[in-house]
């Protein structure tokens, strides 16, 4: 049983909740190279990513994460120097490049959780049978993707392991949570971002639950 | 087991190919506006899918399902992207996706010089050889009492 992440989408689409599991480390390579660079980088998104040459462990759409332990800030250093002018200059080789998939800012986020809200809506308007729901689990070859949305629109959903079967009975838990330390609240308003501690316990508890126990025994 | 439709897309979003065979909702919308929605929802999926995974993909998006109906998906190296949909009890159809592709797209439309590759499908041989092929499928059977 692995959950990657946990998102609670409001009905408006806005994320209001994420979690990230303590374990899932995103993968980092760590490289010395000398000039020239095998690689070609381009500035995408503000960060410094493989556009071409995949090689020891480093593949496309990773982003340089620092150079020479110096750890990288969108496209420049640390150190306020950029990181294309550091790397093209030959007087710095050899160089000791970290890269590894550019972890997922907080705007990225929410970003993501509204594109999943309108996915979620068109799903159900592109049904070949008329009453379709939107959409429930989504399959890739790295992850699977869990959404329960509830009567009222809130969407929870979850990211597992592609091999997790049925994960309804921890929605249903989460929403649970939700209803009990996130509604009963008397100091929070409604659709807007939830902080409150005796939540994250609990949702925490009920994602340890189902990675020690398996989903049968919550 | 049934299968709904089918939507063939080439890498500028153009849609060579539809046919359907059992789909009981008829759209309010023409067919051109659903082909760009169903290739801008794919588009944004593959984006979406390849930024939230957790580590490096190979294939990426593979399926998706509502409670009525599964969506899948298979996208070859040049950029074609095969959609098909069918009820929920179907398992992968990666495989039969992947032969429309090499079985029946590259023999009867990229072997065919009188094909062009960015318009839509005329070919009446094409159509035949794949709507023969998937009413073949054992995933085909149309559920009873529908």
């Amino acid at each position: 049983m692995t959950i990657f992440s946990v998102y609670i989408i409001n009905k408006a689409g806005s994320l209001i909740y994420h979690y990230d599991a303590p374990n899932t480390t995103r993968p980092a390579v760590e490289k010395t190279f000398s000039y020239p660079l095998e690689l070609v980088l381009k500035v995408f998104d503000e960060k410094v990513t493989v556009a071409f040459g995949e090689r020891d462990g480093i593949k496309v759409g990773h982003a340089v994460l620092g150079i020479n332990g110096i750890p990288a800030e969108g496209r420049f250093l640390k150190d306020k120097r950029e990181i294309l002018e550091v790397l093209s200059s030959e007087k710095n080789y050899p160089i000791n490049v970290k890269f590894g998939r550019p972890p997922l800012s907080i705007n990225e986020r929410i970003m993501l959780a509204s594109m999943l809200h309108s996915l979620f809506a068109i799903g159900s308007q592109l049904s070949p049978e008329p009453h379709s729901s939107g959409i429930r689990t989504m399959e890739t070859d790295t992850f699977k993707l869990h959404c329960h949305q509830t009567m009222t629109g809130v969407k929870f959903v979850i990211i597992t392991d592609p091999k997790q079967g049925h994960v309804d009975a921890i929605l249903k838990k989460m929403y649970e949570a939700y209803a009990d330390f996130a509604l009963k609240n008397p100091f929070y308003s409604l659709d807007m971002p939830i902080r409150a501690e005796l939540f994250d316990n609990s949702l925490q508890s009920v994602i340890e639950q189902a990675d020690k126990y398996g989903i049968s025994n919550i | 087991m049934t299968i709904y439709n089918f939507y063939l897309f080439d890498r500028n979003g153009t849609c060579l190919y539809y046919t359907d065979w059992n789909r009981k909702k008829q759209m309010t919308m023409s067919k051109e506006e659903e082909f760009k929605l169903m290739y801008g929802m794919i588009f944004s999926i593959k984006s979406f899918v390849s930024r939230l995974s957790p580590t490096d993909m190979k294939d990426g998006f593979l399926n998706y399902s509502t409670s009525k109906y599964k969506l899948h998906f298979f996208e070859t190296p040049s950029g074609l992207k095969f959609i098909m949909n069918t009820d929920l009890s179907v398992g992968s159809m990666k495989d039969v996706l992947h032969q429309m592709f090499s079985s029946i797209y590259v023999e009867y439309v990229v072997k065919n010089p009188l094909c062009a590759l960015d318009q839509p499908i005329t070919s009446e041989l094409f159509k035949n050889k794949l709507d023969e092929f998937v009413r073949g499928l054992p995933q085909f059977a149309v559920k009873p009492g529908s």
